[in-house]
């Protein structure tokens, strides 16, 4: 049904797709958790309160992108995830500590609650510090050496921001008063922190590869390419404008950050994609090269076009079912 | 020590974390949902008791599934590539049905069954009740498949010793699955059985009598007794089956080092593998024949049969096999007994009048099923070496190139971290438990009963 070279890229389009939702829906949870130490105890309540019934199904996409590597592209997922053995390490046990903390500051005596918001936080840090460190590592070509592993510590802090910023923006959207305002403020200072992450990338990536380089600056590309740089800088100074006169007293436009932020990761990731295509280890191994047998690529194929649409469907639902202000976390 | 052994160290913890978990989850879903149904017909409130009490468990528990599900997904590429690089082409569609069918269903639907039952008709939430317990059964369902095809691998062919996959109907039933799986389903209900026992005496124990505490603790002893033998049923098919397929494990789980016909049953034994025989042997004659062969007289195989020419053996290391297996028939007895016991002092005095002492150690046997399912789970899993795809892939090959150093910082890491998760699991159970009696969750207008 599906050739031998169409395939793999399907394949490589369906993990990007995964990554993209996991950045962007495990992006605003963990935000909320790196803002946790800014807010005041009934504060965190409301904080988690609005994540509580979604950040299960948001870490899923993390687990379904590693799957497609694991499973569609074997070949690259042992070189890719044996160079980066340590931060691999360190994201897992932040997730593990996060994912446990949520329920346990619930369930756990009253006076263990803090502790478990310590991790909470904690496990969020590791978790976006760790991705971002990983991120850098990628974009450098997995290699090991002082400038690759400064780079990457620098793309390790800029994620954690922009993970903070569209958590600050998703509480805009989900809280009022006091919160919303503060939730305000933490996104004008996150802002600064995404037009530096995303500005460092984009000027490293061309400079460690010079056939990125080409691919971006060669005539015709150079002016068809123009509008995502230009569109992530119009962005950039709308979300700004809206910053400065958030929250609006009947709280329109209170979706504006989120929504722009959202779009401000899907450019940031269409020029990543852009820019590493058709390569899965950078400069090493293609899509092709590294793909799995036709055979059951077909296989997982055609479940994956009946079933993806269906998690998206009640993906949807969910997010429509919790829709509106969060309030409180109860299980009524 | 050599990444290979630290590998399987973190592999190992690693696993034996998760599954309590999941052992958990798989039968508590079919259970809440079973108490939300019972609410729903008898519009009895102790039955919504029960479930806002036990739906706290099951977030918890899976949780705790879901992170270390996660960290074990990641390990087959940071310390096992060379598993994905052999039989990826089969392992690779299984674990992508699993995620694809079962993981997000469970993931989604939790959601809306923790926290929307406010927010949706009573009928949805029963529906997402269901979905999460069936997402949960479905992701053990391909989970099982998956680890039964490396102990009985079927319908693939090698070809420049990669496996491809050739019959897909073979590889998902292939021949120790069906046994491998209610093995499995009847352990996660007796696992779910005691624990809802043993936190119900506990809760008894501590004053509280409440009548949902009661109606648990009758609804957890007639589970166990119920599925117990029915487990021992399921269980020597499974012995049967795997004495056909992987007579080496059987083997090992005997400490039968010699083929012959009328084996004695080993109660007691130090296994040597040096000297290959058994020191301190204390043992019932020609009662594994009449186990394993139905016939005092039945040949079953011997250690001695797997040894390579060079002398290096082809079997299992014998004293975990024949250990595990034994503490995991131990406490299968003891569960039966206590289920029994429990079922006929109800019958006589009623699940508000049980004796202290009894309650008491129900309260110890809480997590019976764990200690039954972790030396079962290292039976079948040890039992495989020094295979990890039965008779394709040895483990010694799939181990991955990285530093010892870097294993063993992330092994002492993840260790830390499951003993410190483990106790607060516990306490958190233990903690609910003591809160339930001053605690009564407010009947929501979506879930009171219709006047």
């Amino acid at each position: 049904m599906f050739t031998a070279e169409a395939l793999p890229l399907i394949f490589a389009a369906l993990m990007g797709l995964s990554i993209l939702l996991y950045v962007v829906l495990d992006g605003f949870d963990l935000g909320v958790g790196l803002l946790f130490p800014f807010a005041d105890v009934d504060e965190r309540d409301r904080m988690v309160a609005s994540i509580g019934p979604f950040w299960d199904a948001n870490e899923t996409w993390l687990v379904l992108a590693i799957g497609i590597l694991l499973v569609a592209f074997p070949a690259a997922h042992g070189t890719i995830l044996t160079a980066l053995y340590l931060p691999v390490a360190v994201m897992l046990i932040g997730l593990i500590l996060r994912g446990v903390a949520f329920e346990f500051r619930a369930k756990a005596p009253v006076a263990h609650k803090r502790p478990w918001d310590v991790a909470f936080w904690a496990g969020s840090l590791m978790t976006a510090l760790s991705q971002g460190f990983m991120l850098g590592m990628y974009v450098m070509g997995l290699r090991w050496g002082w400038a690759e592993v400064a780079f990457a510590t620098l793309t390790a802090g800029a994620l954690a921001v922009a993970y903070s910023f569209i958590g600050a923006a998703w509480t805009i959207l989900k809280t009022d008063g006091d919160l919303q305002r503060k939730a305000v403020s933490w996104a004008r200072g996150g802002i600064w922190g995404v037009v530096l992450g995303m500005g460092a990338v984009s000027m490293a990536t061309p400079l460690v590869s010079p056939r990125i380089f080409d691919k971006w600056f060669r005539f015709p590309e150079i002016v068809t390419l123009a509008p995502l740089p230009l569109m992530s800088g119009l962005l950039v100074v709308l979300l700004w404008l809206s910053l400065r006169r958030l929250p609006t007293r009947d709280d329109s436009f209170a979706w504006f950050p989120f929504a722009g932020a959202v779009v401000l990761m899907v450019l940031g990731f269409f020029g990543m994609a852009y820019s590493f295509y058709p390569y899965i280890v950078p400069e090493k191994l293609t899509i092709w090269e590294a793909a799995s047998s036709t055979e059951s690529l077909s296989i997982i194929l055609v479940g994956t076009l009946f079933v993806l649409p269906v998690i998206l469907g009640y993906t949807v639902l969910s997010y429509f079912i919790f829709r509106g202000k969060a309030t409180r976390l109860s299980y009524d | 020590m050599d990444t290979l052994l630290l590998s399987r160290i973190q592999f190992g913890a690693n696993i034996s974390f998760h599954i309590l978990f999941p052992t958990i989850t798989i039968a508590l879903g079919w259970v809440l949902l079973f108490f939300k149904l019972r609410f729903q017909i008898t519009r009895d409130r102790k039955w919504m008791d029960l479930y806002m009490f036990w739906v706290k468990v099951f977030a918890l528990s899976f949780a705790l599934g879901v992170v270390s599900g996660i960290t074990m997904s990641f390990q087959f590429g940071t310390n096992w590539p060379g598993f994905m690089e052999t039989v990826g082409n089969v392992a690779g569609p299984l674990l992508a049905y699993e995620v694809l069918t079962a993981f997000f269903l469970e993931a989604v639907f939790l959601g809306i069954m923790l926290f929307g039952a406010s927010r949706v008709p009573v009928w949805v939430h029963t529906l997402a009740t269901f979905l999460v317990a069936f997402g949960t059964t479905m992701s053990a369902f391909w989970i099982i498949v998956l680890n039964s095809w490396m102990h009985t691998p079927a319908g693939y062919e090698l070809r420049d010793g990669i496996v491809f996959a050739t019959d897909w109907w073979a590889i998902i039933f292939n021949p120790s699955m069906p046994y491998r799986l209610v093995h499995m389903l009847l352990a996660s209900g007796l696992t779910v059985a005691f624990l809802i026992a043993g936190v119900s005496a506990y809760r008894h124990l501590k004053g509280e009598r409440d009548a949902s505490v009661a109606s648990g603790l009758r609804f957890g002893l007639i589970l166990g007794a119920l599925l117990m033998p029915v487990q021992i049923i399921a269980g020597d098919m499974h012995g049967l089956n795997t004495l056909e397929h992987q007579p080496q494990k059987v083997a090992a789980m005997e400490a039968n080092w010699e083929t012959r016909g009328n084996v004695p049953l080993v109660l007691f034994a130090l296994p040597d593998q040096t000297l290959r025989e058994n020191r301190y042997e204390i043992s019932i004659p020609s009662m594994a024949s009449v186990i394993l062969k139905h016939d005092p007289a039945g040949v079953v195989p011997g250690l001695n049969d797997f040894v390579a020419a060079d002398g290096t053996a082809l079997h299992p290391p014998v004293a975990p096999v024949f250990w595990s297996f034994r503490v995991m028939i131990g406490t299968g007895v003891a569960m039966l007994a206590a289920s029994w016991l429990g079922v006929a002092l109800i019958w006589r005095r009623g699940a508000d009048a049980l004796p202290r002492p009894y309650l008491m150690l129900l309260t110890a046997m809480t997590f019976a099923g764990w200690l039954a399912t972790l030396a079962g789970w290292y039976t079948t899993e040890i039992g495989r070496q020094p295979w990890l795809v039965q008779g394709v892939l040895t483990t010694k090959a799939a181990v991955g190139d990285i530093a010892s150093g870097m294993v063993l910082s992330s092994l002492l890491a993840y260790m830390a971290i499951y003993v410190a998760l483990l106790a607060a699991y516990i306490g958190a159970i233990f903690h609910l438990a003591r809160k339930g009696s001053g605690f009564q969750p407010a009947v929501t207008p979506a879930l009171q009963p219709a006047e």
